[in-house]
């Protein structure tokens, strides 16, 4: 979510930011796919980062917390289906609750990075305000909002990946949370597609074709690096808007995710 | 794009490497077979001629120019994989199958094409690919190679975007790696439907994050598959 937007406030209170994780944390992450000490070590790095930008910026606490947020509402959403007794069919709870092991992880590793500073966890509204009142009841009303919020998720991550350019190994965190949702986003989509007869949907996203507007507003783009793809090696329009997922900006995911508030 | 990075110097080390090779060839082979390698060299001088890479080496370049490549020499690979699929597919393939296989295709070849016209001069030449070690009448054989092919794209995608300098080129990757990902995360799920495979605990780790690996490891797990050398150690410097 906004943790991008976060180590680059951090960066600006805390010039050396970068420096420091980059000092503390190079061989730790380079060794990423050798075993757990990566995983143990990488959030406490984080957290050095952060716990020195709190003492100067209440604004980056902010920031930080607003990321937290987002991820609890993922974690929230999951754990509430998960327990909703007779929603999720037997057929499909390993997948809900792979997702939810997920987002689960993603709110460890922040809340190990804030450490004390951490925000309790919001109170919040799965029904959106009543366009979604029989979420936990309907389960083609979960796996539609489920597979709505995975998609948000990966366009939310993608809008902030140019922010941080500058910080290398927070934006490789942030690539390898980014694509796990859209492993989540894929397979949800497709138990939508299942439980709708909605044949026209699919794992990837064609045109701006979704349930909520909103979500998909842009992705039937076909312009990409400047290059008009339209009639690309005869492949369909369709085709090439599959091909490219379209990112959100900050804005656009914070009117989205609003109404989850309560 | 810039279209002149290293495309001249990646063009004629592939020119001269082809006919060091050829002239090897001349000496130990008869009069009959050297006439054969005289038309391979006029076919090689052609800058534009992407067929006869033998055992050619490509380099991909440096900086940026040397990311895009390596996206483009991923994008080639997994696109001459899902042709041949599709050209050839694996007794029992399901309609359901043949669409979503059809459908990555063809996004593959989209991925590979944009990166060719976006790259223009500074293009690598086609790969030759060596899929002999798959066996296209076999559906565990076929999604086997398909996983590991998007797998390793999602990996490889997350490993190159630090390298990236151009925000709007790491902006291209990133629409491009989650494309991946939703293919991986499909055919997952077409070989263990149900499970938790799409996002599977052997290749997520415990902080709920997917992979992220250098050009240096993912070319050499791809080595297999493509008879082309692909040489891509200044990749993002």
């Amino acid at each position: 979510m906004d943790i991008f937007k976060l180590i680059d406030d951090f960066q600006k209170v805390d010039g050396d930011a970068v420096g420091r994780l980059e000092y503390a944390t190079r061989r730790q992450f380079m060794n990423r796919l050798g075993g757990k000490i990566a995983t143990v070590a990488a959030p406490m790095a984080f957290a050095s980062i952060v716990n020195k930008a709190f003492a100067q910026s209440a604004a980056a606490v902010d920031v930080l917390n607003y990321a937290l947020t987002l991820e609890y509402l993922e974690d929230e959403f999951y754990k509430a289906g998960l327990g909703s007794s007779g929603l999720i069919p037997a057929s499909d709870r390993a997948i809900f609750t792979q997702i939810g092991k997920h987002e689960s992880a993603h709110v460890a590793f922040l809340t190990t990075a804030l450490g004390s500073a951490a925000i309790a966890k919001p109170n919040f509204d799965f029904q959106y305000k009543g366009a979604f009142a029989d979420v936990f009841t309907n389960y083609n009303t979960f796996a539609t909002v489920s597979s709505a919020l995975e998609d948000t998720g990966v366009r939310a991550y993608k809008g902030q990946a140019g922010t941080l350019i500058a910080d290398p190994q927070i934006l490789e965190y942030a690539l390898q949370v980014h694509s796990v949702e859209a492993r989540h986003a894929a397979v949800t989509r497709r138990l939508v597609a299942s439980l709708t007869g909605n044949t026209a949907m699919k794992g990837w996203i064609t045109n701006n074709e979704g349930a909520v507007p909103a979500i998909y507003a842009g992705e039937d783009n076909k312009m990409q690096g400047g290059v008009d793809l339209t009639g690309l090696s005869g492949k369909s329009n369709a085709a090439i808007t599959e091909a490219f997922d379209e990112p959100l900006t900050k804005e656009a995911v914070l009117a989205i995710a609003g109404p989850f508030l309560a | 794009m810039n279209k002149k990075i290293e495309t001249s110097k990646t063009v004629e080390k592939g020119e001269a490497q082809m006919l060091s090779v050829v002239n090897r060839r001349l000496f130990l082979r008869s009069a009959g077979v050297a006439t054969a390698m005289g038309a391979f060299i006029l076919g090689a001088c052609k800058d534009d001629d992407p067929v006869m890479q033998g055992d050619a080496t490509v380099d991909l370049g440096s900086g940026d120019t040397g990311v895009l490549n390596y996206a483009y020499a991923l994008e080639q690979l997994e696109a001459a994989f899902y042709t041949q699929l599709i050209a050839s597919p694996y007794s029992g393939m399901s309609d359901i199958e043949k669409t979503i296989l059809t459908d990555i295709r063809d996004h593959e070849i989209i991925h590979r094409e944009f990166f060719k016209t976006a790259l223009g001069n500074a293009a690598i030449q086609d790969l030759e690919v060596n899929f002999s070690s798959i066996d296209f009448s076999n559906r565990a054989s076929v999604l086997g190679a398909a996983k590991l092919f998007e797998d390793t794209g999602v990996q490889a995608y997350n490993g190159a975007g630090k390298l990236i300098k151009n925000a709007d080129y790491l902006l291209l990757a990133g629409k491009i790696v989650s494309v991946e990902a939703r293919h991986a995360a499909v055919i997952r799920d077409l070989l263990n439907p149900k499970t938790t495979d799409f996002a599977g605990d052997d290749i997520i780790d415990a902080n709920g994050f997917d992979k992220a690996v250098a050009p240096g490891d993912i070319l050499a797990a791809v080595k297999g598959y493509v008879k082309t050398t692909i040489m891509g150690s200044n990749v993002g410097k």
